[in-house]
């Protein structure tokens, strides 16, 4: 797949060794946890909740883009770590983005030829799922924040391309999959 | 994309068992999400100690984003300010001019009151601040309005204690941690603070709506009409937050329950006041002597 990738441009470097086995697995656990502690970290008090939950969008770039770079068990202790620092109830992530793995692997079985289109899709509900049974578990049914949350779904598919590249990216400098 | 080849286990054993495992391990933590979902609905505080541990070393990167965006914000912020200042100085001069005849009022105000206080011998307590930290951060992508304070346990702040900001209340101590408190702010949807009318003490609930207003609700009269720009006041009641912190004003007319808006806006802070409870719960009584 490098090959394919980088043969016929001028950094074409044939000889350099590829990441060692364990940095490259770690690689995708790493940038998912850096992607929900950014979403704590950013220095905002936000009175609306408009930010994309980071931490998920690169999940499950990873998950759709890079199918063997994170284990079918990952999103339970990745989604741990995001309900520690997302300032949802301790386990809604761990259920929802296991769910999410859960019916990726349906949709995989089912639709084996996909392309970048239909990975959007994919991830736009699964975003929404998320975001939506999150509201729901985290917040009384009278809480006025429904048209925020559609914004907030927006802008978290939106970004889903960018996340794509910046994936396609790490991949790329990861080498081949091990 | 090509479809993945490697659902195919081929004859090895040990690939056939650790690709089953996986799957037996990716149901089972969709599980094990459940159960805590269900233990952490029920008891909130139950993984505090976890959360704020994370907390503490978030903190310290928080601030220090904190301290970097306020510096380059301020770059601005100062250019503007020299352009203004004539003016300002101006306006600052007349609203001096304008409010002297007020001040003397009220100073003549406040010494009655003290007076007629300690003739009519009103114990009065005021609250006692704890610590001045700064809100670095907050869950800004769950619907609940949490916000991270710089300082915790080793700074003397304990969950429960009420904290405000210069204009007005920003909200309560929920969780704390060695060096980092999460705040629960007002605005957010479980947050509930007695408060009272400033025109005519009527005393009312402001609740919070999770889009950074809150609603304003009468509690014990029905068919209460609120006036736009109502002013309203926490009221002591419950013990929790001291009376007379500013808490909001009613945005629109209307009756029964009305928005408003916040005095306190917790971004725009520079310092967040944490104070003690105004009236902390009595210790419990000592155990009753066995009957001889």
């Amino acid at each position: 797949m490098i090959d394919r990738v980088t043969r016929n441009t001028i950094d074409y470097r044939p000889f350099e060794p590829p990441l060692p086995p364990g940095r490259a697995r770690a690689l995708p656990w790493g940038s998912v946890l850096g992607a929900s502690a950014l979403t704590a970290v950013i220095p905002v008090v936000a009175s609306l909740p408009l930010m994309p939950p980071l931490g998920l969008i690169m999940l499950l770039t990873w998950r759709l883009l890079a199918r063997f770079a994170l284990r079918p068990w990952a999103a339970a202790p990745l989604g741990l770590f995001d309900d520690l620092v997302s300032g949802q109830p301790l386990g809604s992530a761990v259920l929802l983005w296991s769910i999410c793995f859960i019916a990726i692997d349906l949709i995989e079985q089912r639709l084996v030829f996909r392309d970048f289109w239909q990975d959007w899709l994919i991830a736009s509900g699964a975003i929404a799922f998320c975001l939506a049974i999150g509201r729901w578990i985290a917040l009384p049914i009278g809480a006025h924040v429904d048209t925020v949350l559609l914004a907030q779904i927006m802008v978290s598919v939106m970004l889903f391309p960018l996340s794509a590249r910046l994936v396609a990216w790490i991949d790329r400098k990861r080498g081949p999959a091990q | 994309m090509a479809p993945a080849r490697d659902r195919r286990t081929g004859f090895s054993r040990r690939r056939q068992y650790s690709t089953f495992l996986g799957y037996v391990l990716a149901v089972a933590g969709a599980v094990v999400g459940a159960v805590l979902l269900v233990v952490s609905t029920f008891n909130p505080p139950a993984f505090s100690a976890l959360r704020m541990g994370v907390a503490s070393l978030t903190t310290p990167v928080a601030t220090g984003l904190d301290v970097v965006t306020d510096a380059v914000l301020s770059v601005p912020r100062a250019i503007g300010t020299w352009f203004r200042v004539h003016g300002e100085n101006a306006d600052l001069r007349a609203e001096v001019k304008r409010t002297r005849a007020i001040l003397t009022t009220a100073r003549t105000v406040a010494y009655d009151n003290r007076r007629l206080r300690a003739l009519l011998a009103v114990r009065e307590r005021t609250p006692e601040p704890v610590v001045t930290a700064r809100l670095v951060g907050s869950t800004a992508s769950s619907g609940r309005r949490f916000a991270l304070l710089n300082a915790g346990r080793l700074q003397d702040v304990l969950p429960g204690m009420p904290v405000r900001g210069p204009s007005g209340l920003v909200g309560r101590v929920l969780e704390t941690g060695p060096i980092a408190a999460r705040v629960l702010l007002v605005t957010d949807p479980e947050s509930l603070v007695p408060v009272r009318r400033t025109r005519d003490g009527m005393p009312a609930i402001a609740a919070g709506r999770g889009d950074g207003r809150v609603d304003i609700r009468s509690v014990n009269a029905t068919n209460v009409r609120f006036a736009k720009g109502d002013m309203f006041v926490t009221s002591g009641t419950g013990g929790l937050y001291a009376p007379g912190v500013p808490v909001a004003q009613v945005e629109r007319a209307g009756a029964d329950s009305v928005v408003a808006i916040p005095f306190a806006a917790p971004d725009a802070l520079d310092f967040a006041l944490v104070e003690r409870p105004f009236m902390p719960l009595p210790p419990s009584p000592p155990p009753r002597p066995a009957a001889p």
